[in-house]
C-alpha cells in the first residue's frame, strides 16, 4: 500500500500500552487494516475514561471521538452479527502524536449503552460525545454537561436518528418547534447582563446562537448554541455507494467540501484497497490548496472590514472571485465541488491549462504583494487585530485545534508534513508557527499559507505525472472500516467510513476542525470587548454546518 | 428693514431649511460614491439615498409588541430636533431673520434633544442591542460636546458672540487672516463631527455587525417610516456639521446681501465646499480602520484638548492684537 511507505515507528504507543497495562487494563490489538496508518486498540468500555486520562497524562492530541450503532436493516440482511450475540455501539477515539494515529475501540451494549466520559481530561470532546449521545444514543456516565447538543426540537427525546428504528423521513413531519429551553450556563453578578446573538445574523453567514454574558463592554461568558444547521449527514449516509457519498461529503461545508470529500474518499479507498493513480492524487493536491487560497483571501479580507476596513476586503473579493471564476473554467466548478470521486479526480488538466494555472498564480502573487503589505503595516489595523482574541497555546493544545488557529498560538501540527498522504510525501511543506496567538497572528498565518500554498501548486504542477486520473474502486469486503485524514484550510480533516455486507455504507462520520475551534473561540474571546467579537470570530471562522452535520 | 425684505427673508429662511433637507441624502450618496471609487468598486449612483427613502417610506411599518409611545413619536422627533438644529446653521446667506436664533448654544442643546430621544428609542424595546447602542452613544457624546463647546467659545470670543451668523460675518470682515485659535477650534471640531455623525473611525456606518455598532444599533429595531426619518435625521446632522465647519471656517461665497445673484454665487459656493469636503471624508474613512471602542475618548479627549488650546491661544495670541 502506498501509506505504508511513510509509516514512522510509534514511538510513544508502546509506552501508552505499557501504561494501560499497570493500571490493569484489559487492552487489545487490532487489525488496522483500512485504518492505515492509524493503529488500533480495543478495551473495555469501563476503562474509557481511563484510556483518555492516560493519553492526555502523555500529551496526546485527541482528534475526535464517534459512535457506531448496529447497522440499519440492509435490503438483503437484518444484522452482521450471528443472532445469537447481543446488538452493540462500537465507540471510537482517535489520538495522536508527531503525526502518529490511534484509534481506541470499545463497545457498549445496544440495550445499556453507557461509558465512562473522555471530556474530563479533552474538554474538547464536550460537543462530540454529547452528539453521539443525541444522535446514537450513548450516556456518557461523569459527563460534565450531559444536556443535549445536536438535538434541538426536531425529534423527542430518547429517540436517536441513527439508531435502526428511526424512520429516514424523520418521525413528525409538523413544524419543529422554537427552540426555547436549552440549559445556557448562567452568570450572576452586579452589573452583569446577557446578550443574545443569533441564530439569524445580519450578515450573509451561517445561523449559530451566542449568548454573551457581558458587564460594560468586557465579555465575560461566551456560550456557543450550534446545531441549526444539522442535515442529518451521517444518516443520509447510510445505504449510499461510494460515489454518492464522495457527493455527500462534499455537502457537509460548501467552504470545505474539497478537503471533506478528499478525506471520504481517502476513507472508501483505504477501506476497500484502492490505488489511486499518480496523477489524480497530484491534481487532489492542487484542488486542496486552490480551496485553502480562496478562503484565507476571503476571509482575510472580512476580517479586515469587521473591523472597518472596507478597502481590504474589496480588494480581496475581487481576487477571490477572480480565483473562483477561473475554478470554474479549469475544473468546471465555482467551489470545487465533486471533483475528487473515489478513485480520483473527475476532470484533468491539458497542457495549456497547466501554462494558464501558473501564470495565474504569478499573477496572483503580484496581486497578492501590496495588499498583504498594507494588512501587514497599516498602524490603525495593527492596532484593532494586536493582541485581540488571545488564544493560549495550553487552550489551543487542551482543545485539540489544528490548522492556523492552532499555528497561530504556537502549535505547528500539520497534516501535510507530519503525517504525509500523497501528493504531499514527496513535497516539503514547511510549517512556521506564530506565538501570539491573537487575531493578528491568525491573519499572518492565513498570509502565509497563501503564498505557501501557491508555491505548492506551483510544485505540483512541475510534478503532474502523465497517466489516468481514476481508477475502478474495488468492492469493499463486508464491514471493511477505513479512516481519512486530510489538511483542510481549517485543519485537520477525519473521515471515517464502514462497510456493510453489500458494499453500500453503513457508517460514515466526518469530523470538522470546527468541533474544536467553536470551543477555542468561546476561549479566546475571554477579557475582549463586545464589538471586537466580530473580528475575533472571523479570525477563527469556525464552520457552523461542518460541525452541525 | 422693510417688511418685503423681512418677508423675503422668512421666505429665504424656509427655503434653506428645506434645501438642508432636500440635500442631505445626496452628501451621503456622494461620500459612498467616493468610498466606493477609492475601494475600487464601481458604487451605486449618488441618488441611491433618495431611492432607499422613498423604498422606506412605502414600505410596512412595524413596531415591536414590546414598544412604548416614545418609539413611536422618537423618529419625529428626532428629525425635527436635527432640522431646527439644521437651520439655525446659515446655508445660503447671512443676516436671515433666523440669524438670531443661530447660537452655537441652540445649536448643541437641539442636537443633544435629538440624541436623548434616540438613545432613548434604542432602550425602549429592551433588546441587548439598542441598550449598548445607547449606553456608547452617550459615552461618545458625553465626551464630544464639551469639546464642541470649547471650539464653539473658541469662536465666540473672537466674535463676542456665540451667534453662527456674526461668526461668520466677523471672519468674513477680517478676510483672509489664519488665526491659530482657529485652526485648533477647526481640529477640534472636525473630531467633534466624525464622533457625531458616526463616521470612521469612531462609528461604521457600513456595518451589519450588530455586536461592534453605536449608532446602527439603536435602529435596529425601527422599519419603514421610522427607519426612514431616523436615516433622514442622521443624514440631516452630517449635512449640519459638514456645512458648519465650510461655512464657519471658509465663509467666503456665502450671501451678505439677499440678491439673486449673491445667492446663486452662494450655492455655487456651499456646494463646491461639501464637494471637496465629502470626498475628504471618503478618502479618510477608506484610510483609517475603526477605532477600537476604548480609544474612542482619547480621540475626543484630543478634541477637548484642541479646543482648549483653541481658546488658550487666542488669549495669549490674539487679544489685543
Amino acid at each position: 500500500m502506498i501509506d505504508e511507505i511513510h509509516m514512522k515507528p510509534f514511538d510513544w504507543l508502546s509506552e501508552y500500552r505499557e501504561r494501560l497495562d499497570d493500571e490493569g487494563r484489559l487492552v487489545r490489538d487490532a487489525d488496522h487494516q483500512g485504518l492505515t496508518p492509524a493503529r488500533r486498540l480495543r478495551l473495555e468500555a469501563e476503562d474509557w475514561g481511563a484510556a483518555a486520562r492516560i493519553a492526555a497524562a502523555m500529551g496526546l492530541r485527541h482528534a475526535g471521538v464517534f459512535a457506531d450503532p448496529p447497522d440499519l436493516a440492509p435490503p438483503a440482511q437484518t444484522s452482521t452479527l450471528p443472532d445469537d450475540e447481543e446488538p452493540t455501539i462500537t465507540l471510537r477515539a482517535v489520538l495522536e502524536q508527531q503525526g502518529d494515529y490511534l484509534v481506541l475501540e470499545t463497545q457498549v451494549p445496544l440495550a445499556l449503552p453507557e461509558l465512562p466520559s473522555q471530556t474530563p481530561w479533552y474538554p474538547g470532546l464536550d460537543r462530540l460525545e454529547r452528539h453521539a449521545q443525541d444522535l446514537v444514543g450513548v450516556r456518557f456516565t461523569d459527563h460534565p454537561h450531559p444536556h443535549r447538543w445536536t438535538r434541538h426540537q426536531a425529534w423527542r427525546e430518547g429517540r436517536f436518528p441513527l439508531r435502526a428504528d428511526f424512520p429516514l423521513a424523520g418521525e413528525d413531519q409538523r413544524r419543529t418547534q422554537a427552540d426555547r429551553d436549552y440549559p445556557f450556563e448562567a452568570l450572576t453578578g452586579d452589573g452583569v447582563y446577557q446578550i443574545p446573538v443569533g441564530p439569524v445574523h445580519a450578515g450573509i453567514i451561517e445561523p449559530g446562537h451566542f449568548r454573551f454574558h457581558a458587564e460594560g463592554e468586557t465579555v465575560l461568558q461566551l456560550e456557543a448554541r450550534l446545531g441549526y444547521v444539522h442535515k442529518g449527514i451521517e444518516r443520509l449516509a447510510v445505504g449510499r455507494d461510494a460515489v454518492g457519498l464522495a457527493r455527500l461529503a462534499g455537502r457537509i461545508s460548501g467552504d470545505s467540501t474539497v478537503a471533506h470529500t478528499w478525506a471520504a474518499c481517502q476513507a472508501l479507498e483505504r477501506a476497500s484497497g484502492c490505488e489511486v493513480p499518480a496523477r489524480a492524487l497530484v491534481l487532489r493536491g492542487l484542488l486542496c490548496e486552490r480551496e485553502r487560497v480562496a478562503n484565507h483571501i476571503g476571509d482575510i479580507g472580512a476580517i479586515c472590514n469587521d473591523v472597518g476596513m472596507a478597502f481590504i476586503h474589496m480588494q480581496c473579493a475581487r481576487l477571490r472571485e477572480d480565483w473562483q471564476r477561473a475554478s470554474q473554467a479549469h475544473f468546471g466548478h465555482r467551489l470545487l465541488m465533486d471533483r475528487i470521486i473515489p478513485g480520483g479526480v473527475a476532470v484533468d488538466l491539458d497542457a495549456a491549462a497547466v501554462a494558464t494555472l501558473r501564470a495565474e498564480h504569478e499573477a496572483m502573487r503580484r496581486a497578492i504583494a501590496p495588499i498583504f503589505a498594507i494588512v501587514d503595516e497599516l498602524p490603525s489595523l495593527a492596532d484593532r487585530l494586536l493582541t485581540t482574541g488571545h488564544l493560549q497555546t495550553k487552550d489551543a493544545r487542551t482543545l485539540g485545534c489544528t490548522g492556523y488557529v492552532a499555528k497561530a498560538s504556537g502549535l505547528g501540527f500539520d497534516l501535510r508534513r507530519d503525517a504525509p498522504y500523497p501528493p504531499y510525501d514527496a513535497l516539503a511543506v514547511e510549517v512556521p508557527v506564530q506565538q501570539e496567538g491573537d487575531v493578528a497572528a491568525r491573519v499572518r498565518m492565513r498570509m502565509h499559507e497563501v503564498r505557501q500554498s501557491l508555491n505548492l501548486m506551483d510544485e505540483l504542477l512541475r510534478r503532474l505525472p502523465d497517466g489516468p486520473i481514476a481508477a475502478e474502486l474495488p468492492a469493499a469486503s463486508a464491514g471493511a472500516i477505513g479512516l481519512g485524514l486530510v489538511e483542510g484550510w481549517r485543519g485537520e480533516v477525519l473521515a471515517f467510513v464502514r462497510f456493510r455486507n453489500d458494499g453500500r455504507i453503513a457508517r460514515y462520520f466526518a469530523r470538522d476542525p470546527s468541533w474544536f475551534t467553536w470551543p477555542a473561540l468561546e476561549r479566546l474571546i475571554h477579557g475582549n470587548i463586545v464589538p471586537d467579537f466580530p473580528v475575533c470570530n472571523k479570525s477563527v471562522n469556525a464552520s457552523y454546518s461542518g460541525q452541525d452535520l | 428693514m422693510s417688511s418685503s425684505l423681512t418677508l423675503l427673508g422668512w421666505l429665504l429662511a424656509l427655503l434653506q431649511a428645506l434645501l438642508y433637507l432636500a440635500l442631505a441624502p445626496l452628501l451621503v450618496g456622494w461620500v459612498r460614491l467616493v468610498k466606493a471609487r477609492l475601494q475600487g468598486r464601481r458604487g451605486p449612483s449618488p441618488l441611491q439615498p433618495y431611492r432607499d427613502l422613498r423604498k422606506l417610506f412605502n414600505k410596512d411599518t412595524r413596531v415591536a409588541h414590546t414598544a412604548s409611545p416614545l418609539f413611536i413619536i422618537a423618529p419625529y422627533l428626532v428629525l425635527v430636533a436635527t432640522w431646527l438644529a439644521a437651520a439655525t446653521v446659515p446655508l445660503l446667506a447671512l443676516e436671515l431673520p433666523t440669524a438670531v436664533i443661530a447660537d452655537l448654544i441652540v445649536l448643541a442643546g437641539l442636537l443633544a434633544l435629538g440624541r436623548v430621544f434616540l438613545a432613548l428609542a434604542g432602550m425602549d424595546v429592551g433588546t441587548a442591542f439598542g441598550g449598548f447602542g445607547a449606553s456608547r452613544e452617550m459615552l461618545v457624546s458625553a465626551l464630544a460636546e464639551p469639546a464642541m463647546l470649547m471650539a464653539a467659545f473658541t469662536l465666540a470670543m473672537t466674535a463676542h458672540s456665540t451667534n453662527l451668523s456674526s461668526v461668520m460675518a466677523t471672519h468674513l470682515a477680517e478676510g483672509l487672516v489664519v488665526r491659530p485659535s482657529y485652526l485648533f477650534a477647526f481640529a477640534a471640531l472636525v473630531l467633534v463631527a466624525i464622533a457625531e455623525t458616526g463616521r470612521l473611525p469612531v462609528d461604521n456606518p457600513a456595518t451589519h455587525l450588530e455586536l461592534t455598532m453605536t449608532h446602527e444599533a439603536m435602529l435596529l429595531e425601527y422599519s419603514g417610516r421610522h427607519l426612514a426619518l431616523m436615516e433622514w435625521a442622521a443624514q440631516l446632522k452630517l449635512l449640519l456639521y459638514a456645512v458648519l465647519i465650510a461655512n464657519v471656517f471658509v465663509p467666503w461665497g456665502i450671501a451678505t446681501t439677499l440678491t439673486l445673484g449673491a445667492l446663486l454665487l452662494a450655492l455655487v459656493a456651499i456646494l463646491t465646499k461639501l464637494v471637496l469636503l465629502g470626498a475628504a471624508l471618503g478618502l479618510a474613512e477608506t484610510l483609517f480602520a475603526k477605532l477600537r471602542l476604548f480609544r474612542v475618548p482619547n480621540l475626543l479627549n484630543l478634541a477637548l484638548l484642541l479646543g482648549l488650546l483653541g481658546l488658550l491661544s487666542h488669549v495669549i495670541l490674539e487679544v489685543g492684537a
